[in-house]
């Protein structure tokens, strides 16, 4: 019996360590699928009640059933036709857009140098980096904000972008040090030896090598650009700067009397997009970011 | 003439030399180092002038009676801004508000990242929905979730609250705090779970299969094997939740608006800058702040030996 039963085991045993992973029996393939299955129920319910929301007439709002009783686009194109809304997602486009290539391409010089360059200094920008990363943002909303309208950047485009790029730095840092670690040495010092200067050894062998996590930093970048809050709504006073998280609060109802929970959800929804495609399409870019930069230092 | 010139050389030798007290630079190592320095230079300028700079302002801010709505009455009063926050109710309220949610929410996001990690790491099938569907908690836009918490718990419109026989959790202290800690952990735990994931795969499977022949069950695995080979990963993915969550503030913005005894330090320094409009006791708690998480940081390094990422993780 048991001379027939192990080659079959230990052949399944030899294909599941070559995955990296221990056998697992149906009855835990059984569990874990059913916990797989409560993860993904938790992680959707939340953002599908929030779409359900999107599309309820008014009257049906006042309705808590998870499915519409009345489905309208109507929050979608009131939302979409005012510029209390249209206004602040092309600053949140631009202005995520704008500070996420500032910041890549900042950090992607300073990642070079700590990741390949032996200089003194270099503990330093870590720590700092990383103090950066923690640092709590109300702390600066005080003093920013005093300081950009004395300078006139408050409620502008630059007055969010420049803060934006210094929070998104670390984060660069951070990931690309590490994807660039990973890049060969050799190629580097080949194109030395055929002459190339450092500087020509960075844009023309490593940049290329580079591109995928500098993709990768860019949405990671871009992710939080997009998600931030509280310095959107210190640094701005009106649509000229405003960007669409900030805007949800001031959206109001298709009438004076109406309760806005339409209009918001829709929005909420309309600023969720952008993510979900992310997510779809970089979902392995995405996880390889944030760990590398985290758990390989 | 011919007799300087070598006296020359020598003596800029020894300079070189003296400071390095290694081996002498060449042209090429010190070529790097500029190279090195200018490569950070942008990065580093940017980062001070949007942090280092207004840090030392909000100090300066700290020491001075300034409120907006009084611009002739900007006076240098010293640490008296210090003493006024720090003997105020209202401070220690909040402290203990962002306390605790801190606490909670940290706690139950590690067992529940954990469990996470420990799912997306055994399964074959379907990894690829898992993370896809944790992504999204983890992307998506703080405010645009809280919205979505706060309508669900709204009596007459949402379906959680229709399920707690019409429970209005928003209006009560406790139950606020409760929602709160609840949209921080559906946001967060996915974070925790790729940040514990990255660690599970560092542990090495011909460990637990060997603990397995010596008769350990999963828990005894788990408790002597896993947690302590994990523990650099699980101290840094806590460190980040913790400072990050004691910055709290999207989610009791939409949530409560820092109603109902829900205020947490970050909205109360918010509250005094922009509905109080004084910069002083703004920037006075922006620093206290400043220190708490400085506070954590050292007691997460130093306590219990958590390497900063990025320092000497090559070492261990």
């Amino acid at each position: 019996m048991t001379a027939v039963t192990a080659p079959p085991t230990t052949a399944t045993t030899k294909t599941a360590t070559t995955r990296g992973r221990t056998t697992t029996t149906p009855r835990q393939k059984v569990t874990w699928g059913g916990i797989n299955f409560v993860v993904v129920a938790l992680a959707l319910i939340p953002v599908l009640w929030m779409v359900s929301l999107s599309f309820k007439t008014p009257t049906a709002i006042l309705d808590p059933s998870f499915v519409p009783a009345q489905w309208t686009w109507g929050n979608y194109t009131q939302i979409l036709q005012t510029s209390t809304f249209v206004r602040p997602l092309i600053n949140s486009i631009g202005i995520g857009l704008i500070a996420t290539l500032i910041s890549v391409v900042l950090a992607s010089m300073a990642a070079y140098a700590v990741a390949r360059l032996r200089f003194p200094g270099k503990a330093v920008l870590i720590g700092m980096s990383l103090l950066i990363a923690m640092f709590p943002i109300i702390a600066l909303v005080t003093p920013l904000f005093a300081i950009e309208r004395s300078l006139g950047l408050f409620n502008t485009w630059p007055g969010l972008i420049i803060p934006y790029v210094a929070f998104g730095l670390p984060l660069g840092i951070y990931t690309l040090s590490a994807f660039f670690r990973e890049i060969p040495w050799e190629l580097e010092k080949a194109a030395k030896m055929d002459g190339a200067t450092p500087f020509q050894a960075f844009t023309k062998v490593i940049a290329p090598l580079a591109a995928p996590g500098m993709v990768t930093t860019a949405i990671l970048v871009f992710l939080a650009c997009w998600n931030e809050f509280l310095l959107a709504i210190s640094l701005t006073s009106t649509t000229a700067a405003r960007t669409a998280p900030a805007s949800l609060a001031y959206l109001s109802g298709s009438s004076q009397f109406t309760i806005p929970t339409g209009p918001i959800a829709a929005a909420a929804v309309v600023i969720t997009i952008p993510i979900i495609i992310f997510v779809l399409f970089f979902q392995r870019r995405i996880v390889a970011g944030l760990t590398s930069g985290a758990v390989k230092g | 003439m011919t007799v300087n010139a070598p006296v020359a050389a020598g003596t800029e030798a020894v300079r070189e030399q003296a400071p390095g007290h290694k081996k002498q630079l060449s042209e090429g190592a010190r070529a790097e180092r500029r190279l090195g320095w200018l490569l950070c230079a942008p990065a580093v300028i940017v980062m001070l002038a949007v942090t280092a700079y207004p840090v030392i302002y909000a100090i300066w801010l700290s020491l001075e009676r300034y409120n907006l709505e009084l611009p002739q009455d900007v006076k240098f009063v010293g640490l008296a801004n210090y003493g006024a926050v720090l003997s105020s109710p209202y401070w220690w309220q909040a402290l203990w508000v962002t306390v605790l949610i801190t606490v909670i929410s940290v706690a139950i996001t590690l067992v529940l990242g954990m469990l996470l990690a420990m799912a997306m790491h055994r399964t074959l099938f379907g990894r690829g929905t898992v993370r896809t569907a944790a992504l999204i908690p983890y992307g998506i836009v703080t405010v645009a979730a809280a919205y979505g918490w706060f309508y669900a718990w709204t009596p007459g419109q949402g379906y959680l609250s229709a399920a707690f026989n019409e429970a209005a959790p928003l209006t009560a202290q406790f139950q606020a705090i409760g929602v709160i800690i609840l949209a921080e952990i559906w946001k967060t735990t996915p974070f925790m779970g790729l940040l514990l994931l990255a660690g599970l795969s560092l542990v090495p499977e011909d460990l637990q299969k060997a603990a397995m022949v010596d008769g350990a069950t999963g828990w005894q695995r788990f408790t002597k094997i896993t947690v302590p080979l994990m523990k650099p990963a699980i101290l840094v993915a806590v460190l980040f939740r913790t400072l990050d969550s004691f910055r709290i503030f999207d989610n009791i913005f939409i949530l409560t608006q820092g109603n109902n005894g829900t205020e947490s330090v970050s909205i109360l320094g918010w509250d005094n800058l922009f509905n109080a409009l004084n910069l002083g006791i703004g920037s006075t708690i922006a620093i206290l702040i400043f220190i708490c998480v400085v506070i954590i940081a050292a007691v997460f390094i130093k306590g219990f030996g958590t390497a900063a990422p990025g320092t000497d993780i090559d070492k261990r």
